[in-house]
């Protein structure tokens, strides 16, 4: 054969094979992370099975991995300590990439395959909107540690999500937190709103800021907006700039905010800049530099330097396990655990999800690390919320905030 | 002056555009070919600046040249594996793989270190100059400097030394260069390693001044440079420079204008606008094919 011949030959064939070899890769078992035996449904057998629909990697992996993390300590103490009548508590993770069509699926392969009780959603409000269906339809309920958009339990049309529900305040909250102490504390007369156009929690937060900063008699003299994965914001912050604001609230995830924040200072803009939870990242402080975040705020769940003893506790059994101070996120998604759990060990009869859904919207006066809260008619918790400073780079405790 | 800051800032990233816009017109130049992995090499000149600056502790100049010289060959090894031995099969062929090779780049990389992104590390205190009222860093300086620089010294080697004698000639006419005694295949080599080297140096300012580099960070960016070789005229290297700068001052002063959404579409605008009205670009002539 003539060399062409034979490298066709020889071409076809390994062609034949990949092609093969691939089909086959497709056809073999999608093992999850972590149970791979047909285990029993619902609480039947030895474990209660708690799903975690989270972003493990991605955009925003930090909240998902930090939640994940305060997650798994959870699960140790309660199991440690006996688990739950002497059931021990199986803990499934499942990645969703900081994507929202990967959020549905993993919801669906949590309810449907791996048939838990009740599942820990997503950290971002996006992608925990949706999942709220699938948690219905399977009658699975689902816990947000960090999703803080008010659409995630309850609709536009005032209609409740029953299975959905969540650890952390809500943004209109949030962002009332944020204007009241700009206005206030920081006497801040001109404002100016930098928002992330492509997300439900940015976009609500501005709007709750931008309310209550008018009912205080402050004025809104720019709003900008960016998108999700831009780099360049020098333009829309030299329109700020140049309506001289006193103070410029920004809240985003914290990919963008560090650049933003970054870019803000070399552009020569001083003036406070303040955001919410979504900046609680230790990425933030990688992007921007420990200069840049001076003199600039955020609202947040909790704060590891806050003297109460139940914060103390979290803190030090957190910093045994995993070597380092808990963020917001770690102990945001302890809590949610131990919220399921509580709701759990008040279900009299079989542990189902309808059962332990009714468990959760009757919670009350419950005491976690992020606060003592009560569950109210719309799913929401009502909690406090800390203000904290950026002083080279650590947060700073400055003050906490009461419904 | 607002407008005066604006202008700077639509220049700075018009120059890193224009540094990656030159590697496409130069390649098409020569062998009329879109090469779609450009912003993949772009892409790998940040991470090697980035490896370079954070992990070996390089100075910011060397992490550059490193950064250049390992695009460079990363660029004519493309070359010879992908697309040498698609020289005289159809348009279409070579363009898909591109498109492969921009892929394979994009997730071999994912494959060895994950999608996350990363936070190149502050190389210099940045202070701010004034002039005229508008805040200019002098990281925007740097930018400016290094990427005027690298265009000059392109200019340089195009019209001044023998190998920009050979590129000019190839990209005339391949097979008269060839009677010439040009060696073609290395002429298309070293301009393959040239374009590659502009878009490692690009890369590597984009992630100074913009501080996060992720895998996929090469596709807009390679996008809108592309966008700007079409602009200024395909295969024209002076067109490929002037249509960077415009294409960053037009996304900025959209920006500036309050459509900040709309920075994005405006590049594809101009794509669709330039293609109807002026399809060689502003530098380009329409050349008819005589037979």
């Amino acid at each position: 054969m003539t060399n062409h011949k034979k490298t066709k030959k020889y071409g076809s064939l390994f062609m034949a094979t990949a092609l093969l070899t691939g089909v086959l890769a497709g056809c073999g078992d999608d093992t999850s992370s972590s149970s791979g035996s047909g285990g029993s449904s619902n609480a039947a057998g030895d474990t209660i099975k708690i799903g975690a629909n989270l972003e493990l990697s991605g955009a925003v992996a930090s909240y998902g991995s930090s939640i994940n993390d305060g997650a798994k300590l959870a699960i140790e103490e309660i199991n440690a300590a006996g688990g739950i009548d002497g059931k021990q508590l199986e803990y499934i993770p499942v990645d969703n990439k900081s994507e929202t069509a990967e959020a549905t699926s993993a919801a669906m392969k949590l309810a449907e395959q791996e048939k838990v009780v009740a599942m820990l959603a997503p950290a971002t409000s996006g992608n925990s909107v949706a999942t709220v269906q699938i948690a219905a339809k399977h009658k699975v309920p689902m816990v947000t540690a960090s999703g803080t958009a008010p659409n995630v339990t309850v609709n536009d049309d005032g209609s409740i999500n029953e299975y959905a529900f969540r650890t952390c305040f809500i943004d209109p909250f949030q962002g009332t937190v944020a204007a009241n102490f700009a206005t206030n504390e920081l006497q801040a007369k001109n404002v100016a709103i930098f928002a992330d156009n492509a997300s439900d929690y940015a976009k609500g937060l501005a709007a709750s800021f931008k309310e209550t900063v008018s009912s205080n008699g402050g004025t809104v003299v720019a709003e900008e907006a960016y998108v999700a994965k831009d780099v360049d914001f020098k333009s829309q912050l030299t329109n700020i700039k140049g309506k001289s604001p006193d103070f410029i609230f920004i809240p985003g995830y914290y990919e963008e905010v560090g650049i933003i924040v970054k870019q803000a200072r070399e552009l020569g803009i001083t003036v406070p800049l303040m955001g919410a939870d979504g900046w609680d990242s230790p990425e933030l402080i990688e992007l921007a530099g420990n200069d840049a975040l001076n003199n600039t705020f955020i609202t947040n769940h909790y704060s590891s330097e806050d003297p109460d003893s139940k914060i103390q506790d979290f803190v030090k059994a957190f910093n045994d396990e995993y070597s380092k101070s808990p963020n917001a996120f770690h102990a945001l998604g302890y809590d949610s655990i131990y919220f399921i759990v509580d709701a759990i060990k008040r279900v009299d009869g079989d542990i189902t999800g309808e059962a332990i859904q009714k468990q959760l919207a009757a919670t009350e006066d419950l005491s976690l690390v992020t606060g003592t809260f009560t569950v109210d008619e719309n799913h929401n918790p009502v909690k406090s919320a800390t203000v904290l400073e950026f002083v080279d780079g650590k947060q700073q405790f400055n003050s906490k905030v009461n419904p | 002056m607002e407008w005066i800051q604006q202008l700077v800032n639509g220049i700075s990233l018009g120059s890193i555009y224009a540094l990656i816009a030159l590697g496409y017109t130069m390649v098409y130049g020569i062998i009329k070919l879109i090469n779609f992995a450009h912003g993949d090499v772009f892409m790998l000149g940040a991470f090697i600046g980035f490896y370079a600056i954070a992990r070996w502790e390089m100075n910011v100049f060397l992490a550059l040249i490193i950064a250049m010289i390992l695009c460079a060959v990363i660029g004519v090894i493309i070359e010879r594996v992908a697309y040498k031995r698609l020289r005289n099969a159809t348009r279409i062929a070579a363009l898909i793989t591109a498109i492969g090779v921009s892929l394979l780049i994009e997730y071999t990389v994912i494959f060895f270190r994950g999608p996350s992104p990363e936070a190149y590390p502050a190389v210099f205190a940045t202070k701010n100059i004034e002039i005229f009222g508008a805040q200019i860093s002098t990281l925007a300086i740097f930018i400016l400097s290094v990427s005027i620089f690298l265009m000059i010294l392109l200019q340089f080697i195009v019209h001044k030394t023998k190998i920009g004698k050979a590129m000019r000639a190839v990209s005339h006419d391949a097979d008269a260069a060839r009677l010439m005694g040009i060696n073609v295949d290395n002429t298309i080599s070293a301009t393959f390693a040239i374009g590659s080297a502009l878009a490692g140096a690009a890369g590597v300012i984009f992630g100074i001044y913009y501080t996060r580099i992720d895998p996929l960070m090469g596709i807009m960016p390679g996008i809108k440079a592309f966008i700007a070789a079409v602009l200024g005229g395909i295969g024209i290297i002076p067109g490929a420079m002037v249509g960077g700068l415009l294409l960053g001052v037009v996304e900025t002063v959209v920006s500036a204008l309050g459509y900040s959404l709309w920075r994005d579409a405006a590049a594809f605008v101009i794509l669709i606008l330039i293609l109807i009205l002026r399809p060689a670009g502003i530098f380009g002539k329409n050349t008819r094919e005589k037979v």
